[in-house]
């Protein structure tokens, strides 16, 4: 009954279809709603809030300002989540100073949402105001190495090796600062319970993140507040960390002795993280003959005032490409916002963007086709650890791509229209391979059905679907005979989902709760049939959900039965075997791209895009695909679409809704392509499997731009590249 | 406060409801009667989670006040499939693996059944602009394509 490897059609697809999925919002509990006040300034202090008028207005139930919040939420209060970078996590309402724009400074709860939103309209606020810095290019001069964590250690000697190469590149690349938005717009749902319990349902990616939150800030401890979150409509590293609707749906629930509902609307869903603005300098050299001699990365991000928000960039310059002489640099520099957050491949799509620009425009110095550039310049050892890697098909995929693409012969695909101007570019990419601790627990009941419980998310990646595989493979019985349970702090305990690490970390720990079962199953048939008591456990199979010896078969049910057993109960926890930190883990991929750019207009459009990947076993390819195709659709949106614009005067994003901050829809996907080349892996993890949710997005940008230069001569340099963009270079 | 009295059919039935003049149909489904597979996503018109059907054509719920709506017949997500059995589009979706996290499903799905409705699809290219009303912030747009097409050529 082999099921990993299957194209299985998900299991909470006829949930999802009929519109009985539900999400944070969609509890069914009679709920007062709460709205959120946003400051209107970035910078500076409260100095008066009247909040008279919005009492008395009809339906109001509560308002909560800095004014009135409860002196226990002042003293030893831990504000910190599992993913707090260093600083101080921010706080609602602690006090009357505003860190930035949009920061909620009250929470109005009333009968009906409408009357919450009207209710926050007639709070009056004044303000003291103070000069400060809105944007990362302000406040440059303040960037520093000290708030950042160390990169990789340089290695070789970067200035004599510069010196010393025939072709040389120093060039400056710029992205804008993007957003996740989720489809769902974050919200909790709370259940306040007669004996003064809660039942929290959270938008989050691991909700033992929202209880370590909630037993910080108010003091709840799983004995009093469970969290739960069966669905999550895309989250895209915005559900990392709790978010202030946790907060303030509990706060009013707390204090109001009821059910509470917060809801952000879209507007909102700019008022908190982001993927930050960077800028990245590059200086790169190599010989005659396309050998990487030298590499220089320094990249400055932006974070907030209060924490010091910080992702891996540089590193990936120093672990992509063989060279020898490498120097790698990462500032931050704080402004008036709030404090970016990671977001779908966090770092790796910032670094290798900058990376693949600056290959591309030294394989172009060099005379040198850039996809024979990057094979001279392969390397198939971690050269940042010094370690070698646990798999690494990249060769197969450039080989696989080129053959698929027609790299070969692009430019004699072109069929010319008189005002369009066509190009190609390509990038490698890649993201790591990661394994977490992560506990399951499985119990067979009479009818011989599995539940398997975990406390992770699935956040539309799969994780019902691929976690039921698993089980179904392992265990020889059908799909159908499996439950897999997630997003509950009342089951066992697993990583957030993120990093791509879900399959190996919650798969691996799925996996061996079967085997375990198995024994289990195994010797209570042996105990109860004097007969089989010396058989060994290797010459027994496991089928249909039966055991076998021999040309016997015994049903899972009847040695349940037989032993008066009614359900079977085995818990797991899994940790990564010792030796996995003799190797670096990470996945690969190379991506081709086709590009148009209208001479006359500077439209850019994307008629072809493909990707070969290697990520190891791929459970489910239905799925894995999927993801493969969504993150590279983020990455011509990362390109072509996405920039959160701040008025720097005002430090306000000026563009916080989907009309003005665009994402890709689904006329600017054309002919879209993902496959998977062959990459066995004893090493990585249990299953050999390695994750594919972010792969995709890493270096399609850099392709893209790649395309355009190869289309107009022109390159761009920054992100998101707009057609004014092309017209002004 | 003043109300004024709507007649519709949603989902087959017919209701009859005393309602406030600025509820939309969307906050009506989703608050009044409870029927929360109709997504608020934007609120604003933008991204087309809340899009349901009136009279077969799909509309944005949260752009449309409910008594604007007499005499209109409203179908959503809960009623596209009929009693346990899901419909031929619901089954496609899940096929082809149209969605990723589902959010945007709903609506995907309502617009589809209204493509086919009005029929004069010619090409791939008049067909994405058709869904291109409906986000799908995981980009399950090639499946999406995939589906919305097969469903209209059966249809």
């Amino acid at each position: 009954m082999l099921n990993i490897g299957n194209k299985q059609k998900r299991v909470d697809g006829p949930q999802k279809v009929t519109g009985k999925a539900t999400y944070a919002a969609d509890i069914a509990s009679p709920f007062y709603h709460a709205y959120v006040l946003q400051s209107t300034i970035a910078c500076g202090s409260i100095t008066a809030i009247d909040t008279s008028a919005a009492e008395a207005f009809e339906g109001v139930k509560g308002i909560f300002t800095h004014k009135n919040l409860p002196e226990r939420l002042k003293n030893k209060v831990d504000y910190t989540d599992p993913l707090s970078p260093p600083g101080k996590p921010f706080r609602p309402f602690y006090n009357d100073k505003i860190l930035y724009n949009g920061q909620p400074i009250a929470l109005v709860v009333a009968q009906t949402f409408e009357q919450a939103r009207y209710a926050s309209k007639l709070i009056k606020v004044t303000y003291e105001e103070k000069k400060f810095k809105g944007s990362l290019s302000d406040n440059l001069k303040n960037a520093s190495a000290d708030r950042a964590p160390e990169p990789a250690s340089n290695r070789g000697d970067f200035k004599k090796a510069f010196k010393n190469s025939d072709y040389t590149i120093i060039r400056e690349y710029r992205q804008s600062r993007n957003y996740h938005n989720p489809m769902e717009p974050h919200a909790t749902s709370v259940e306040y319970k007669s004996d003064g319990s809660l039942v929290v349902y959270d938008k989050i990616q691991g909700v033992a993140s929202s209880l370590k939150y909630l037993n910080g800030v108010f003091g709840l401890g799983a004995d009093r507040v469970q969290v739960k979150s069966d669905f999550v409509g895309g989250a895209f590293g915005s559900g990392l960390r709790p978010q202030y609707q946790l907060f303030m749906a509990t706060l009013a629930a707390l204090e109001l002795k009821h059910n509470v509902q917060m809801v952000m609307t879209r507007a909102q869903m700019f008022s908190f993280g982001y993927r930050p603005e960077v800028i990245h300098t590059m200086k790169l050299g190599c010989s005659k003959d396309g050998i990487l001699k030298a590499l220089s990365h320094k990249t400055v991000g932006e974070t907030s005032t209060f924490e010091d928000f910080n992702e891996t960039i540089v590193d990936w310059s120093g672990l992509l490409y063989k060279c020898d002489n490498v120097n790698l640099e990462y500032e931050l520099t704080p402004v008036q916002s709030y404090t970016p957050l990671d977001m779908r491949a966090p770092g790796g799509v910032s670094g290798v963007y900058a990376l693949e620009c600056a290959i591309d425009e030294l394989a172009h110095e060099a005379g040198i086709d850039p996809l024979e550039f990057r094979r001279k310049n392969y390397v198939d050892y971690d050269q940042n650890e010094d370690k070698p890697f646990t798999s690494k098909e990249l060769m197969a995929c450039y080989a696989r791509c080129e053959e698929v693409f027609g790299w070969k012969n692009r430019k004699d695909l072109s069929k010319t229209e008189p005002h369009l101007l066509k190009g190609y570019g390509m990038a490698t990419g890649s993201w790591e391979a990661l394994q977490q601790p992560a506990s399951v627990s499985l119990s067979m009941n009479e009818e011989g059905t599995f539940t398997i419980k975990c406390a992770t998310a699935d956040i539309g990646t799969g994780t019902y679907t691929v976690m039921s595989q698993i089980a179904a493979d392992k265990l020889g019985v059908s799909i159908e005979k499996i439950k897999f349970m997630l997003g509950d702090t009342a089951f066992p305990d697993s990583p957030i989902e993120g990093g791509s690490w879900t399959v190996s970390s919650v798969g691996s720990a799925v996996a061996s709760v079967c085997e375990k079962f198995k024994y289990r199953i195994a010797d209570i048939w042996k105990r109860n049939n004097p007969d089989y008591q010396a058989v060994a456990f290797e010459d027994i199979s496991f089928q249909k959900g039966k055991l076998e010896y021999g040309s016997k078969t015994f049903a899972f049910t009847e040695i349940m039965q037989q032993a008066s057993k009614e359900e079977l109960s085995i818990a797991h926890s899994e940790s990564p075997a010792a030796g996995q930190n003799t190797h670096s883990g990470y996945a690969h991929c190379c991506v081709m791209v086709e590009v148009t750019v209208d001479k006359d207009l500077g439209i850019i459009k994307v008629p072809r895009l493909v990707n070969v990947s290697a990520a190891g076993k791929i459970i489910n390819p239905k799925t894995a695909e999927n993801q493969l195709l969504g993150s590279m659709v983020w990455g011509l949106g990362m390109a072509l679409r996405e920039e959160g614009m701040v008025d720097t005067r005002y430090g306000r994003v000026m563009n916080a809704n989907f009309a003005e901050y665009h994402i890709a829809v689904n006329a600017d996907i054309h002919d879209i392509h993902t496959e998977f080349v062959e990459e066995k892996d004893d090493k990585v993890n249990p299953l050999g499997a390695k994750g594919v949710g972010e792969l995709g997005i890493v270096g399609l940008a850099a392709a893209i731009s790649n395309a355009i230069f190869d289309a107009t001569g022109k390159r761009l340099r920054k992100l998101p590249m707009l057609l004014d963009d092309v017209l002004e270079a | 406060m003043n109300t004024n009295l709507v007649h519709f059919t949603l989902n087959g039935e017919p209701v009859e409801v005393a309602i406030e003049p600025w509820t939309t149909l969307l906050d009506y489904l989703r608050y009044h009667q409870k029927l929360v597979g109709t997504k608020k996503g934007c609120d604003h018109g933008q991204c087309g989670a809340c899009t349901v059907l009136i009279d077969g054509n799909s509309v944005n719920s949260c752009l449309c006040l409910l008594v604007s709506l007499d005499g209109a017949e409203i179908t959503t997500i809960e009623g596209v499939a009929t009693a346990d059995n899901l419909s031929p589009e619901q089954q496609i979706f899940i096929e082809e693996d149209a969605y990723q996290c589902g959010f945007c499903t709903p609506g995907q799905i309502c617009s589809t059944i209204a493509m086919c409705n009005r029929g004069e699809i010619n090409s791939e290219e008049e067909l994405k602009d058709w869904m291109s009303g409906n986000l799908c912030r995981c980009a399950a747009y090639k499946n999406i394509t995939k589906a919305a097409r097969r469903i209209y050529e059966e249809s």
